[in-house]
């Protein structure tokens, strides 16, 4: 499987010059940019890695791609993704985020069902993944 | 009837003019404080047009129909609510009124009350053929008397993680007759195949065919399914629309029980049901979609009834995560200008006047937390480009035939949508024109995505242009 979390997961993997147009795009809307990642596909995972702190003083799309670059070697076998954040008055959230890395094979989630009463149902969704230590997963 | 006798005082017995009473004062200068109204007016034959304004005043706000000495037990001149400005539309027998209220008139929190005044006997006046309730201006003062949303756009996106492209959803069709667990299987489809949510409609409640609680136990197997299939977070709103609170209350906790991160309401269930069920929404922290289900029964002609733009506004104090503001493009009636008023009504934070979009008036919502606006009914991946145009990122796009009616099965109608929805986001902020390459974007998706190429085949003629009833009296220049 694919997880599909992130902005454009339904297309295919983008290259390094889909993915620096849409950096580009965060620093024209004076969106900071960031980079994180993760060996753990949860859905409720919110609190993926920080790849150093969101690149506040960065305002050409080169450098964000050159930290990437530098977060893939260090992680192959990875999710990462890129984090465009809009601190304006009112919003003061993510305005963009999509995944640039998949781990080659994703075994996916188990769904486990545990009977309650009056026909309830109570689910557990796990990753196969997270069976193993951090960074022996993918 | 005759309200213009004339030349009766307060202090004797009769009936009085309403523009001699204090009702229209020309010189009126509206404070930050006052609520501001404008109505469209078309009097009776013979019913001077200010002496119209100045009777819908008095009778939304201190008046009746004859003299009462009992006004001199108050300070009336301050409570009665003025008419300040009464203009023709040209070219017909409407008028605009505008009508100061004083802030005290209205219950702190209350949009029951706000309307039991507003709107409460007035629109029944015998001296108007017709009325309407154009706009309000809601001081700031009034604003904060409201909670506003359970959640807003902010806090929906974090719960869900989902950032930087419009919401997809789907109503689940037929929407009568389904049993729970086929029901169930449509909301599985949809979800797996790439929609963010689903949706019951409006009128499947509790029926002889499929109880709530039968519908929630499938709904959220489906739910968690389709999660556990995709690493995603999906939700499917439960509609708790019952007889009475204690039904509703009961429904909303048995869907917060199961983990349902959102429940819906019909409008239908009233200013105060929605309230409160906000209130609830709040407590527990589930979102909430509201159904404007009626609304076109006092919305859709122009020269009688309550303008959207003011439903908008009540919905957004009431409290309401999601709201239905139309489509343009789809089956459902919205004028293009209109449309994007309503948006503003419900996104923004301090709205100037815009004529041309229908707002009348400034609007300062403050802190308030924003509505998502829900797009739904008669849209399909084709039209991806025009939507992603008119109604920006945060909104909720629902295709419900345009999921569930594609050829190759439900997951494929899904997978058809977002694909169409990722490709016209990335290409809008490559910086590519989407009006104009909007279908070259699609049919290259369309390329490499099957289900998407049969969506654009199969609905590639289907639109819907009829003429909007309701429209701006000013139009847009080109210049702006």
């Amino acid at each position: 499987m694919r997880i599909t979390q992130g902005t454009f997961s339904f297309l295919p993997d983008l290259t390094d010059e889909e993915v620096k147009a849409q950096v580009q795009y965060c620093l024209d809307n004076n969106w900071p940019v960031s980079i994180e990642y993760t060996d753990d596909p949860h859905p409720r995972n919110v609190y993926w890695h920080m790849w150093k702190l969101p690149f506040f003083d960065l305002k050409d799309a080169a450098g964000v791609m050159q930290e990437l670059a530098e977060c893939r070697s260090a992680y192959p076998n990875f999710y990462i993704r890129i984090n465009g954040f809009d601190a304006s008055y009112g919003r003061q959230t993510t305005a963009l985020s999509f995944i640039v890395q998949w781990p080659g094979e994703e075994p996916g989630f188990a769904t486990h069902r545990v009977e309650a009463a009056d026909r309830q149902m109570r689910y557990l969704i796990h990753p196969y993944a997270t069976d193993k230590p951090v960074g022996q997963r993918y | 009837m005759s309200v213009t006798d004339g030349g009766v005082s307060r202090t004797t017995a009769g009936v009085s003019e309403y523009s001699k009473m204090g009702f229209y004062q020309e010189d009126y200068v509206p404070e930050d404080t006052d609520v501001l109204a404008v109505f469209r007016l078309v009097p009776q034959p013979g019913v001077d047009p200010k002496e119209a304004g100045a009777a819908v005043a008095g009778e939304s706000s201190t008046a009746t129909w004859t003299v009462c000495w009992t006004d001199l037990l108050t300070t009336y001149d301050y409570y009665q609510a003025k008419c300040y400005r009464v203009v023709q539309v040209p070219g017909t027998d409407q008028y605009l009124a505008y009508i100061a209220y004083k802030l005290d008139l209205f219950e702190e929190g209350s949009i029951a009350n706000m309307t039991s005044s507003i709107i409460g006997n007035v629109f029944g006046f015998k001296a108007l053929k017709s009325l309407r309730l154009e706009d309000l201006r809601i001081p700031l003062h009034y604003t904060n008397t409201f909670q506003g949303p359970p959640h807003g756009i902010v806090i929906e996106r974090e719960y869900l993680n989902k950032y930087g492209r419009p919401l997809l959803g789907a109503t689940i069709k037929p929407k009568l007759g389904l049993s729970a667990r086929n029901y169930g299987r449509v909301v599985y489809e949809a979800l797996r195949g790439g929609l963010d949510f689903t949706k019951d409609d409006e009128n499947i409640n509790s029926q002889p065919f499929m109880r709530w609680r039968d519908r929630w136990l499938f709904c959220m197997e489906a739910v968690n399914r389709s999660q556990a299939e995709t690493g995603e977070i999906k939700g499917h709103y439960l509609n708790v629309t019952a007889a009475t609170m204690e039904d509703m209350y009961e429904r909303a906790e048995f869907a917060k029980e199961l983990g349902s991160v959102i429940i819906m309401v019909d409008l239908t269930i009233g200013y105060t049901a929605i309230q409160s069920m906000a209130n609830w929404c709040r407590k527990n922290g589930v979102i909430l979609h509201m159904h404007r289900a009626s609304h076109s029964t006092f919305t859709r002609q122009k020269t009688h009834g309550v303008s959207f733009r003011v439903l908008a506004k009540w919905l957004r104090l009431a409290g309401c995560d999601h709201l239905h503001a139309g489509t343009v493009v789809g089956k459902l009636e919205g004028d293009p200008m209109t449309t994007k008023g309503y948006y503003a009504t419900l996104r923004s934070r301090n709205i100037e006047a815009r004529p041309e979009w229908g707002l009348f008036f400034e609007q300062n919502w403050g802190a308030m937390a924003p509505v998502m606006p829900v797009a739904s009914g008669g849209i399909h991946a084709g039209q991806m480009h025009l939507l992603l145009d008119m109604f920006g990122e945060d909104v909720v796009m629902q295709f419900g035939g345009g999921t569930i009616g594609h050829p190759d099965g439900i997951a494929a109608g899904a997978t058809a949508n977002r694909v169409a929805l990722e490709a016209i986001v990335k290409a809008r902020n490559e910086g590519r024109d989407i009006i104009n390459e909007g279908p070259e974007i699609l049919k290259a998706a369309a390329r490499w995505c099957a289900p998407l190429a049969r969506a654009l085949e199969i609905w590639k003629d289907v639109t819907f242009n009829y003429e909007s009833t309701d429209t701006p009296d000013v139009m847009a220049t080109p210049s702006c």
